[in-house]
């Protein structure tokens, strides 16, 4: 096991990482917000937004990651510059780039897995404690802000622990459109070094410490939580 | 010349339609899962048993495996797992002076995938053996039963109904997750798309029809494990 090529490739591994955790961040928050919805359209929404709901969830959970993206990058990808003025305007820089077409399919994707924890969850919150809510005269939105969405994130908190996990396990993938992630970096370096498993041991380490920090920090936000057990 | 074919000539199941080469690749997807997933389930049912009757550095050992595998991203595990096993074979072969063998792709497939499985296999049965009440096996141990009739006449039927769902789950995981063997170079569904999709130009349509493919593997697969569970769960009160 050889180890000295770490000091020259240093920046390139820090700048890989950094790539990591931004698609993490990126598909996570914004994937979140979407899940919301999902799961509000499934449990609350009229039916034909509760089908529609539904079908997103079952057609992204029933196909590969790495199909989905393969279709958007490829797929959309080449449709784009379709767009009558889209390559002369300011998004082409940012619509171009492998990264955004991971992040969109990843933020895709994981909305859909997360919906189906957060239905479960929204399901989940005592019938007492809505009922408490609308009998102090809260409106719908009040109940919903204050009341079901706070409680049914508890409930689903160490699920989504888990969630987050596997998301991060899934970014990889993002190296097969040209993204320079972490892994992708791991890959340059053994064509450069002609290594074939430290650059993989190193990278396998920085996603188990990735790992442990997530479940950490929810540990944490799960502390905040008053509960008597 | 190429373009100039319509979406069901591009998709019919002879040349010039690319719609054979998806199907050998469905075919291949839905193979490499099954092999995977029986290896998955034999590694799962001993690192149970290990897990759970072992001795304590058997059960380290087992720990150990369950926590790397369901803690590194899956393509790095494959990938990993793919060059150092076919390397690792090979050397063995060269140590004892055989010549150095091909390795069929399908084989490392199967196995790499199954190793994945086995993991979380693991955890699945475990945990579904830990929710049979233990007076069951007590009662069964009290009447004589040797462990293997045991198994076979109580364990195995109480913990089927627990394990099903996880177990459905990783069939589910583990068709999805057979994608990834494109990245190493094997042909199934998606590396067959990526090929059409690239020979024809039409990603869009391609890429369409190999998720359709997976979903209506998915939807298959739920109505086989929903029977499944409806025949383990016979006998059982149902559910309030």
């Amino acid at each position: 096991m050889d180890f000295s090529w770490v000091f020259t490739y240093w920046p390139l591994i820090a700048a890989g990482a950094l790539q990591t955790i931004l698609l993490l961040f990126i598909s996570v928050t914004l994937g979140f917000v979407l899940a919301i919805g999902l799961a509000l359209a499934q449990v609350s929404g009229p039916p034909w937004l509760r089908w529609c709901a539904k079908a997103y969830c079952t057609c992204l959970r029933g196909t590969p990651l790495l199909i989905q993206l393969w279709l958007l990058y490829y797929g959309v990808g080449s449709l784009l510059p379709m767009i009558p003025g889209l390559r002369s305007s300011f998004l082409w820089p940012i619509v171009r780039e492998g990264f955004f077409f991971a992040a969109v399919s990843f933020t895709l994707n994981y909305a859909a897995y997360e919906a189906e924890v957060l239905r479960g969850a929204l399901l989940a919150v005592p019938k007492g404690e809505l009922e408490a809510g609308r009998a102090f005269g809260m409106t719908r939105w009040t109940l919903l802000r204050r009341i079901w969405l706070p409680r049914a994130i508890r409930i689903a908190l160490p699920t989504i622990t888990g969630e987050v996990v596997l998301q991060l396990k899934a970014t990889p993938l993002a190296f097969t459109v040209t993204v320079m992630d972490l892994y992708a970096v791991a890959y340059k370096i053994r064509q450069d070094t002609l290594l074939v498993y430290e650059p993989l041991v190193v990278v396998t380490v920085f996603y188990v410490c990735l790992t442990l920090i997530i479940t950490r920090a929810f540990r944490i936000v799960e502390m905040q939580v008053p509960i008597r057990r | 010349m190429q373009t100039s074919l319509s979406i069901f000539e591009l998709l019919s199941p002879s040349p010039p339609g690319w719609g054979g080469v998806l199907l050998s690749g469905a075919a291949s997807t839905v193979m490499i899962s099954l092999g995977a997933y029986v290896v998955g389930i034999l590694i799962g049912l001993a690192a149970a048993a290990g897990k759970l009757k072992g001795r304590r550095a058997v059960a380290t050992l087992l720990d150990l495996y369950t926590t790397a595998v369901r803690a590194i991203p899956e393509l790095i595990l494959i990938i990993g797992l793919y060059y150092a096993g076919t390397d690792g074979i090979n050397r063995l072969l060269s140590a004892l002076g055989f010549p150095p063998i091909e390795i069929n792709g399908f084989l490392a497939a199967v196995l790499v995938l199954g190793v994945v499985q086995g993991a979380y296999m693991t955890e699945v049965l475990r945990g579904a053996i830990l929710a049979i009440p233990a007076g069951q096996i007590e009662a069964a141990s009290a009447f004589g039963m040797r462990p293997w009739l045991r198994f076979r006449r109580i364990v195995l039927p109480a913990l089927m109904p627990n394990a099903i769902p996880g177990m459905a789950n990783l069939w589910m995981s583990v068709t999805k997750d057979s994608a990834l063997i494109a990245v190493v170079g094997y042909q199934e569904l998606a590396l067959a798309t990526r090929l059409a999709a690239g020979n024809t130009k039409h990603y869009f349509l391609f890429f369409l029809a190999a998720a359709a493919i997976y979903l209506a593997i998915t939807v298959a697969s739920n109505v086989v494990f929903g029977s499944l569970e409806t025949y383990f769960r016979r006998g059982q009160p149902r559910a309030a």
